[in-house]
């Protein structure tokens, strides 16, 4: 597609999700929600471990980081400045935990970025118990779905136009290289620790934000809500199920997977994470690369073998 | 141009570089030789910044390598290629020549940067292919990659690891005259192979080492039919 063509095809893409819930009612305003919520997750996810292949099971760490702190934050300040204020705290943390950790390959990687998100919902808990003699916190912000859902949607729309401009660039070269073989990145004159350490502040941004935008819908938050790990865990099958190493894999994975696991949660709640760990293993299984890659080697045999470039978005 | 002086490794209890010394002119073509274990891949890793040294010193141009990441180390206009073809699958071949040309010693971006990418690539004989993906091409097509991802950034020293190993007799042939062609354009290299007909046709001077200590240094004629260097390669059979 031409360039001008795809830009219109993306703003009037937008501009119909964002008119979206005007035709909808209020159960459909809360669907919209979570939907956009699991792109923002699933594609803030893909940003950083798509291309570098670091599997990270943190992003509760930082929906929990946002939501909490509007929790803390309800009533002192605009919900603006509250939003800037989380997305600080989350930046902060991944560059600290970044700095710390980014130097850990696969699997002991995976295991950090877990224990990260039970060490930080820990530590509110404790917090909260030990200090505040409290668990839950209420929080008073009066914001209607759709206002949530729109800034979400913009915040989808940051969180993909940043990945498109990073694959476009000289940046998107070098964490293809990364996921591929750090050795030959750095070989190259990459400066690999302060890719990674930029690509993970940055999804961890998107994240925060993520939970912090939502916190208002909730009136009463606690710890076991926002930590909750399974948020980390359908963000991951979301981006993989679409293809995490593509730009719009993440949306490809979302959507369906956002539909399946709402339907599973109210015919099946008390199977929910059996069915969810399947989804998993099948997912592995059946399209590791993801449905946008399966659909490209069709399309490649169809065509040829040399068809199209290495690098898709 | 280029020197090195005591650079010294240990692994462990395994001292595998010990208190090794010499210089690189500019423009020069040096192999570095050595039976399996003598410690030649890990001069070139501590050259080009996979580890740090224990001891000693590394300096291109007066300045000091020893102790900057390998990043810097590119910066500084070292290049290298690796015993088994290190590229990066999941881009393009033109892409992965543009990774050092972006991040390299001065970097170049947008057109200039894809043509002096396709440049590079036709100098190793790849014209045309750029837009391929790399495990479409054969092995020997991928060390041209490497090999072209190494000097299109114009390196002020390039390292080479084996870069010949694995070739059939026509595809070594052509091999050794590609970077017979690089020596004429007055790149300084060094070469680590055990190829001896590459070797005596490629590097005038040559340096052997063994159990990670340097034993000759000299022209290459004479250090291969050196004493210590023919027991080195034969082991006790020398003597009888």
């Amino acid at each position: 597609m031409r360039p001008a063509v795809s830009a219109l095809a993306c703003a009037l893409l937008v501009a119909g999700l964002a008119a979206l819930p005007l035709f909808v009612g209020g159960y459909g305003q809360g669907v919209l929600v979570g939907l956009m919520n699991a792109v923002v997750l699933a594609s803030a996810w893909a940003l950083f471990s798509g291309p570098t292949k670091y599997v990270s099971l943190a992003t509760v760490a930082f929906f929990g980081i946002g939501a909490y702190t509007v929790a803390v934050l309800t009533e002192t300040m605009p919900f603006g400045a509250i939003l800037a204020v989380a997305g600080a705290i989350g930046v902060a943390v991944a560059l600290l935990v970044g700095l710390a950790t980014l130097r850990l390959a696969g699997v002991y990687f995976v295991i950090f970025s877990f224990g990260l998100a039970e060490l930080v919902r820990q530590i509110i808990t404790w917090f909260e118990t030990s200090v505040n003699r409290t668990l839950g916190r209420y929080i008073f912000i009066d914001l209607s779905a759709t206002a949530i859902y729109w800034m979400l949607l913009a915040l989808a729309v940051a969180v993909i136009g940043t990945r498109w401009l990073i694959e476009r660039g000289r940046l998107g070269l070098a964490v293809h290289a990364i996921g591929d073989d750090e050795i030959v990145a750095r070989h190259a004159g990459v400066d690999v620790t302060k890719v990674k350490l930029a690509l993970f502040a940055l999804s961890a941004l998107a994240m925060t934000l993520a939970g912090a935008i939502q916190a208002p819908r909730w009136t009463y938050v606690e710890p076991s809500i926002v930590f909750n790990p399974n948020i980390s865990f359908t963000a991951l099958i979301m981006a993989l199920l679409g293809g995490a190493t593509r730009l719009w894999g993440p949306v490809f994975g979302a959507v369906p997977l956002f539909f399946f696991f709402e339907w599973l949660s109210v015919t099946m709640p008390g199977q929910f994470s059996i069915v969810l760990g399947l989804t998993f293993i099948v997912i592995v299984f059946l399209v590791p690369n993801g449905v946008l890659d399966l659909a490209e080697k069709g399309l490649r045999k169809t065509r040829g073998p040399n068809a199209g470039d290495a690098r898709h978005v | 141009m280029f020197e090195i002086r005591g650079l010294s490794k240990r692994f462990g209890g395994l001292q595998a570089v010990k208190a090794v010394d010499f210089d690189l002119a500019e423009g020069e073509v040096v192999g570095l030789l050595g039976p399996n274990g003598s410690g030649k891949t890990t001069v070139m890793n501590l050259i080009s910044g996979v580890f740090p040294a224990n001891g000693g010193s590394i300096r291109l141009g007066g300045r000091r390598l020893d102790g900057l990441p390998a990043h810097r180390i590119a910066k500084e206009g070292v290049s290298r290629t690796f015993q088994l073809v290190r590229l990066a699958p999941s881009l393009s071949v033109r892409q992965n020549v543009l990774l050092s040309l972006s991040f390299g010693a001065r970097p170049v971006s947008g057109r200039e940067a894809e043509r002096r990418a396709d440049e590079a690539l036709s100098r190793v004989g790849l014209e045309g292919v750029g837009d391929a993906r790399v495990p479409d091409l054969n092995y020997i097509d991928q060390k041209r990659v490497e090999l072209a991802r190494a000097v299109a950034t114009r390196p002020r020293l390039l390292l080479l690891d084996e870069w010949l190993a694995g070739l059939n007799p026509t595809e070594l042939r052509a091999a050794i005259a590609l970077v017979g062609s690089l020596r004429d354009d007055g790149a300084t290299i060094l070469l680590v192979e055990h190829i001896m007909e590459a070797v005596r046709a490629l590097c005038p001077r040559s340096i052997v080492m063994r159990a990670g200590e340097k034993i000759a240094d000299g022209p290459t004629a004479e250090v291969l039919n050196d004493r210590r260097v023919v027991e080195a390669y034969l082991g006790g059979a020398a003597h009888v």
